[in-house]
């Protein structure tokens, strides 16, 4: 085997957090892209500019302001330790809570842009057709935003595949916990390891390849209404 | 039952819609005017697609909506055909078809066989709709309104989107349904040709408001409104088949106190069909005129002179027995022949266009 067993859990834990960020994302994003897409508030403004933020905030500013909330004394904090949960920096889920607001951008901006995409059309004709808004929305703006779906799902699987700052900042480095893919090759590379760092950023290099090699090639048309 | 009675008022930046209407509980009202005249608004006022606040909608008998209640679109018994045919493209033509049908509470399935049916898509039901020519897409969107029973069918333009040929594709698929459908129909058209085929009651809008509302023969006969119709101004006559001349393939219709020779279409004797008569075909003379190659000339009685839309010509409305025809003339012409409301004169009409 190429890759050592501490490799391995990192690799392990990595595709595990960006899983489950994927996930939680999928289920925060899609109603909130929903609401940016259709709202005509002057609110839609500045919701889109924060949720833009973290991609041109530094991630070791987002990640000190994270610690402080969910630091001992910070208002999340309290409220997990209140519940009996502890805090949550250098846990897991402490590592999946700062990768969901890291990626969100990469979530909602391409839903935004297909239900967008999809028109008042579309679910003005569901709506004729007797289906309720929900409906309409499960049955029609979903199906016909599937290329964005696809799209933004493996953009932010990639991209929490691929954090560094935050992780450090929230995460630290305990393996197993939160040393991810390249939490890992930063220690190999400080210990001086170069031939196992060489294999792992190979490993990670070739997935990100891989995965925008996807995304560039395999790109369904979206569906144009007829 | 009852009818349909319509009052909205919407104030938009540079356009206001306000309009109150009375509306036949059958047949086909045409909601007619140029772009912009506010009658797809009006449209989708009644649909609930826009939200008209003070607005009031009463369908045969049943509040859609009045300044305190509200029915959101999916609540409202209708049927709703776009100007584009708007089918879902992620469904081919069957799934489109039922996707209403599915959530209408008293659907049955007999009317989606009838609807398929009426408007002859029984081979398309597998395809997707990419794989329609645009004339096939507009009939499956029809169909689809029509599967789930609405009590009131709307019709924002659904030919305007297509060519010549696809229009005469479905033109005889909206008579069919003009003829055999019991509900009523909304049809928004900017094509004085569609309103002469498909309506029976003419709503004319104008900036917003309805500046005409009445059964299509007297509305379209008015001298105050064909300005709106322009070169197109001429009457609609009901009438019957009642003779066929198969040496000259002419067909003898008549209606009361008149009949005409027409191209003969063939229509059996006794059928109902509807024959156009459009103003800039239709020539007076004081006296029964011969050696002429005009066909059809009626005894009429001048009733009313009115100004058309150049300064030249003359628009005069004439009755044949009780049915109104309209002449356009130059107004030389009118004054050389001394044409005066009540004086008897024939009208020698130059071309009948024989529809439905």
């Amino acid at each position: 085997m190429l890759l050592s067993p501490g490799d391995l859990q990192a690799i392990w834990l990595t595709v595990r957090l960006a899983g489950v960020v994927t996930l939680i994302l999928l289920l925060i994003g899609t109603p909130l892209a929903w609401w940016l897409a259709r709202s005509k508030t002057w609110w839609k403004g500045p919701v889109g500019a924060v949720v833009a933020l973290p991609l041109v905030l530094p991630p070791s500013v987002l990640g000190f302001y994270l610690l402080l909330i969910m630091g001992p004394n910070g208002p999340l904090g309290q409220f997990t330790q209140a519940l009996g949960l502890g805090t949550l920096p250098f846990t897991f889920w402490g590592l999946v809570l700062a990768s969901v607001f890291y990626s969100l951008p990469f979530m909602v901006q391409p839903l935004q842009t297909a239900f967008e995409g999809i028109g008042d059309r579309p679910l003005e004709v569901a709506a004729t057709l007797r289906a309720s808004p929900l409906d309409a929305f499960l049955t029609v703006a979903v199906p016909l935003a599937l290329p964005g779906f696809l799209t933004a799902s493996i953009l932010t699987f990639a991209h929490t595949v691929g954090e560094f700052g935050v992780v450090l900042m929230i995460g630290g480095n305990l393996p197993g916990v939160t040393r991810v893919a390249s939490v890992q090759i930063y220690d190999h590379v400080e210990a001086m390891e170069y031939l196992d760092a060489h294999r792992l950023s190979a490993v990670m290099l070739g997935f990100s390849f891989l995965v925008l090699l996807a995304l560039y090639i395999w790109r369904p048309k979206p569906a144009r209404g007829a | 039952m009852g009818s349909i009675q319509a009052r909205f008022r919407l104030d938009w930046p540079g356009f206001t819609l306000d309009v109150d209407l009375e509306l036949p509980a059958r047949g086909v009202t045409a909601l007619f005017g140029h772009s912009g005249s506010g009658k797809t608004t009006l449209l989708r006022c009644m649909a609930g697609l826009e939200r008209a606040p003070q607005g009031q909608l009463t369908v045969l008998g049943e509040v859609w909506q009045d300044p305190q209640h509200w029915l959101p679109t999916h609540q409202r018994p209708l049927g709703y055909v776009f100007q584009e045919a708007s089918l879902f493209p992620h469904l081919n033509v069957l799934g489109n078809l039922s996707y209403g049908l599915k959530r209408t509470a008293v659907a049955q399935r007999v009317n989606l066989d009838a609807a398929i049916e009426l408007l002859g898509i029984a081979h398309l039901l597998e395809r997707k709709p990419e794989r329609l020519s645009g004339g096939e897409r507009q009939r499956v969107s029809i169909a689809r309104a029509l599967a789930m029973s609405p009590r009131l069918l709307l019709m924002d333009e659904p030919l305007a989107a297509l060519d010549l040929k696809r229009k005469q594709e479905i033109l005889p698929y909206l008579e069919r349904l003009h003829a055999e459908l019991d509900i009523p129909v909304l049809y928004v058209s900017h094509s004085p040709d569609e309103v002469a085929r498909l309506a029976d009651y003419l709503v004319v809008m104008e900036a917003g408001g309805a500046v005409a509302a009445g059964p299509l023969t007297e509305t379209m006969a008015r001298t105050d409104l064909p300005i709106h119709l322009g070169e197109d101004a001429g009457v609609v006559l009901d009438a019957v088949v009642a003779e066929r001349d198969t040496q000259w393939h002419l067909a003898r219709v008549e209606f009361p106190d008149g009949s005409l020779w027409v191209r003969d279409a063939g229509h059996a004797i006794g059928d109902a069909v509807r024959v156009r008569i459009l103003a800039r075909d239709v020539s007076i003379a004081l006296e029964p005129v011969h050696g002429i190659s005009i066909q059809n000339g009626l005894p009429a009685t001048v009733e009313k002179m009115a100004a058309d839309h150049h300064p030249a010509l003359a628009l005069l409305r004439l009755k044949v027995g009780p049915s109104p025809v309209l002449a356009r003339l130059t107004q030389r012409a009118a004054a050389g022949l001394d044409l005066k409301p009540g004086m008897a004169v024939w009208v020698q009409i130059k071309a009948v266009a024989l529809i439905g």
